[in-house]
């Protein structure tokens, strides 16, 4: 069983509160959960809307079929009708001609108690009610929310008049509380994988939709001893981050796609000097400023070949919230380990879903430093930042670190020393150096795509990023109607891993879906591998694919 | 005090014979080893231009970034250590011109670094072009009609931004840039010196004999905490070009201002254990 809860109004009605506290208390007893958001970019005003799907099995992504309607406005109800079913419920703060509407006059409750700010809480306890669940978690989510005891108790009363008000309407299957489970949001799960791994410096420039990294580990900060410096521009973020990882602290910094074109000059400073560096590129759709709270997947192209000139860099593109704080974790073991640019390529749609998880489980997390011990500092003699070795990974010291031996980091071709040179044979030698050490990276830590599916499969769906939910979830429809279809879904999008997608993509259809309007990772496996698509699935609408759409699109455009 | 001679680099340097950045240079060496600071004390961040490759000519710690983006870098580093002593040396084109939000923004925060700005009034590594401080009407190869803009003026901008330390040195008075770059290597805070630095090969007009004919130091009698008479001094050019401390004041500097760092073990130092971090994951339950 699912249901959809669809909470809208204008910016600055609630909404957030509404979401949140919804939210948690579904999680809280226990209901799988899925929460996005669409919002517009605006503080007063407009038309947003929060869904919150519950239900008893997982949930992978989003719907737009709408069970409950929460109408905080009338504009709500009109632009939400063509989304309503029939046996939909709307509950609305006014007279509404529609047999299916509940009328709830939450502003009016709100004031007989004092206070028309607790519209919205009058409102939840509609809603629970409509759903036939008890108040016990809510009240503990209330009085973690409020910190005033006066503003608790008038939030209590509010929450139990709307309880009051209404009738149930909705028999939900009984689930169990579950004590291993988080609810968290993608740009959470990015920012608490960096803190987990130990970053120490964060510099950012705000941009939408990549804020809330910033925002998380900012509110870690006093907590933990680490920083966040708010720069006073995308290249001066990247540039400090790039001056506290030369400085021997793992470093981070995150912007949208516009402050990523800012950082292009940065990121080859990184790649030429070979400076382990973390970013985090939540995409919204593009190009300029674009639709700054929307969402898209078509930055890839961009990053992948991000800045002038050729050097190694990785690219992690997460599928969910779990995988986001596993590869942001391993984003900074990497970018140390190959010392180079890591870039978590994320979205606006991933980042602020939010998803209940299994908890991470903290034993299997190492931290592997890559800067030599202290120990092994004090053997070195005649230090060179950039040794050639074997494996083009040179000794990394910190300034300072070094008894009698300075560490030179350098923007310009260098040598051994990392002092400027303009000689030929260094040249080349210093760039098949730096390649090298993509050679070891595709050895040693590249990791292919998962595969869901059965062995034999009718059509293989390709994906990278986030489109992995709404995959899951298309597929598991496709697979009840008999139709045999396997999901490939990719997180390390660069250098591309090829070996499981070759095998699986023999005599077989590939269907490649993505969130934007020239499949560009269609493009990337064919020049990767020469394999072509016979069909792509394209959506750059700003909003993020439905399982159910996929469904009917797979249904519809490719198997007739 | 050290021996100089550890900071020779073992480089040859791409500067013209006759370049104002050679003594620069050497009055930096005597400086360093006057205040006994060994190389790896010491950690230098430039851009890009003629000034900028002293990372290369002076051995000390150094990362030499990119044009115009000297400060950001030093400032990541402020932040993950502060025993190191942290130096940015620059041009007039790269720290006025490209890196011009950076300088602003810095004086706001106030970092503990030492700002050597080699300021020639023209762009040496790109062969003569204009840079901000470059007289008006001055005719260059980009622009043969002269230049259109008034000329930037460092000082006076460092003034009313109240920076925490505003000097002029000049290359031709090796004595007086001594004393003003040991007394900014000192000074807890930002400390700007914009120092004049004759380029002998593009800029025909201020030349060593034009600034020598111009510059005079500051006496006894200025105040260089007086923040009016300071303002006034930043108006003196032309005719009249005053040099050595013109303003500094004293206030918090941009560490002090992160209650979450300790005074002692600087980031750098600390070590995370994730394993002992699960009360951040709880906070999700
Ligand atoms: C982003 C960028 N733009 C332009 C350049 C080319 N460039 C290199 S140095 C320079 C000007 C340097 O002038 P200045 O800072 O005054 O230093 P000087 O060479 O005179 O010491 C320019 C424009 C560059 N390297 N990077
Ligand atoms: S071009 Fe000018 S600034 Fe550059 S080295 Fe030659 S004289 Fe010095």
């Amino acid at each position: 069983m699912k249901l959809n809860l669809v909470v809208g109004g204008a910016a600055g009605q609630g909404l957030k509160t509404l979401n949140y506290i919804l939210s948690k208390t579904f999680f809280r007893k226990g209901f799988s959960i899925y929460s996005s958001k669409d919002y517009m970019s605006r503080v007063r005003g407009g038309h947003n809307f929060m869904s919150i799907r519950i239900g008893d099995e997982e949930i992978t992504g989003p719907t737009t079929e709408e069970d409950i309607l929460l109408a905080l406005n009338e504009e709500t109800i009109e632009l939400h009708q063509d989304k309503l079913v029939d046996d939909s419920t709307i509950l609305y703060d006014g007279e509404l001609e529609d047999r299916r509407s509940v009328n709830l006059s939450a502003s009016e409750i709100a004031k007989e108690i004092g206070n028309s700010k607790v519209a919205s809480t009058v409102f939840i306890g509609g809603v629970l009610k409509i759903l036939g669940l008890d108040l016990a978690e809510t009240k503990e989510v209330l009085d973690e929310y409020f910190e005033d005891e006066e503003i608790k108790e008038i939030n209590y009363k509010a929450l139990e008049a709307g309880y009051q008000e209404v009738e149930t309407d909705y028999q939900l299957p009984s689930v169990s509380k579950t004590d291993n489970q988080i609810l968290i949001d993608g740009n959470q799960a990015v920012g608490l994988g960096a803190v987990m791994a130990g970053v120490q410096f964060y510099s950012a420039y705000p941009m939408t939709p990549s804020t809330g990294v910033m925002n998380y580990i900012a509110n870690q900060e006093n907590k933990l001893g680490i920083v966040v410096e708010q720069a006073e521009d995308e290249i001066a973020a990247i540039n400090m981050a790039i001056g506290a990882s030369y400085s021997g602290v793992r470093a981070m910094t995150g912007t949208s796609g516009g402050g990523f074109a800012l950082m292009n000059e940065g990121l080859g400073l990184a790649g030429v000097a070979e400076t382990p560096l973390v970013i985090a590129e939540v995409q919204r759709p593009g190009p300029a400023t674009g639709l700054p709270t929307r969402t898209e997947q078509s930055d890839l192209s961009f990053v992948i070949n991000s800045s002038q000139g050729e050097f190694p860099l990785v690219v992690l593109a997460p599928k969910d919230a779990q995988d986001a704080f596993h590869q942001t974790f391993r984003a900074f073991n990497l970018a140390e380990k190959y010392q180079l640019p890591v870039i978590i390529l994320s979205d606006q749609f991933l980042a602020d879903s939010k998803k209940n998880i299994t908890e991470f489980d903290l034993d299997s997390l190492t931290i592997k430093r890559s800067i030599m011990s202290d120990e092994e500092a004090e053997k070195i003699e005649d230090y060179k930042r950039y040794q050639l070795t074997e494996d083009g990974i040179s000794p990394l010291a910190y300034p300072g670190q070094l008894e009698d031996e300075v560490v030179v980091f350098d923007s310009d071709e260098h040598d051994q020393e990392g002092h400027i040179t303009e000689d030929a044979d260094t040249r080349v030698k210093m760039v098949d150096k730096r390649a090298k050490k993509i050679e070891k990276l595709i050895d040693e830590d590249l990791a292919e795509p998962e595969y869901i599916g059965p062995e034999k499969i009718d059509y293989l769906l390709v994906g990278w990023g986030s489109t992995y939910g709404p995959l899951l979830e298309a597929r598991e429809k496709l697979a009840q109607d008999d139709c045999q279809v396997g999901v490939l879904s990719f997180s390390d999008v660069w250098p591309l891993p090829t070996a499981k997608l070759e095998e699986k993509a023999e005599n077989i259809e590939l269907i490649v879906v993505e969130n934007n309007s020239t499949g560009q990772f269609s493009k990337l496996i064919r020049s990767e591998t020469g394999i072509k698509a016979s069909e792509k699935i394209l959506k750059y609408d700003g909003r993020p694919f439905t399982g159910f759409e996929l469904y009917n699109a797979i249904k519809e455009e490719v198997m007739f | 005090m050290l021996n100089k001679e550890i900071y020779q680099a073992d480089q040859d340097t791409a500067w013209c014979p006759g370049c104002g950045n050679l003594p620069l240079r050497n009055v930096l060496a005597d400086v360093l080893a006057e205040l006994e600071l060994s190389p790896t004390d010491v950690a230098m961040f430039t851009g890009i231009g003629q000034a900028a490759k002293m990372v290369h000519y002076i051995k000390v710690n150094g990362l030499n970034g990119l044009h115009g983006r000297a400060l950001p870098p030093a400032l990541g580093m402020r932040i993950a250590n502060h025993k190191l002593k942290v130096i940015v040396e620059s041009g007039d084109g790269d720290t006025y011109g490209e890196g011009g939000n950076h300088l602003l923004h810095n004086i706001r925060r106030n970092p503990d670094i030492a700002h050597f700005v080699h300021n020639n009034q023209i762009y040496g590594l790109t062969k003569g072009q204009a840079s901000p401080t470059t007289e008006e009407g001055t005719t260059t190869t980009v622009q043969p009609n002269g230049i259109t803009a008034k000329p930037f003026n460092p000082i006076k901008f460092a003034v009313a931004m109240e920076a925490s330390f505003v000097a002029r040195g000049f290359v031709g008075n090796q004595e007086q840039l001594k004393e003003l770059m040991k007394e900014a290597l000192n000074h807890r805070g930002y400390a700007l010196i914009d120092i004049l630095q004759p380029c002998v090969s593009f800029n025909k007009l201020n030349t060593y004999q034009w600034y020598s004919k111009r510059v005079y130091q500051l006496d006894e009698q200025y105040d260089p905490t007086d923040y009016q008479a300071a303002l006034q001094k930043a108006e003196e050019w032309g005719d009249n070009i005053p040099t050595g401390v013109i303003y500094r004041n004293e206030r918090p500097i941009f560490r002090d201002k992160f209650p979450q760092l300790d005074d002692n073990t600087p980031l750098v130092e600390k070590e995370i254990n994730p394993k002992e971090l699960s009360e951040l994951v709880d906070e999700f339950k």
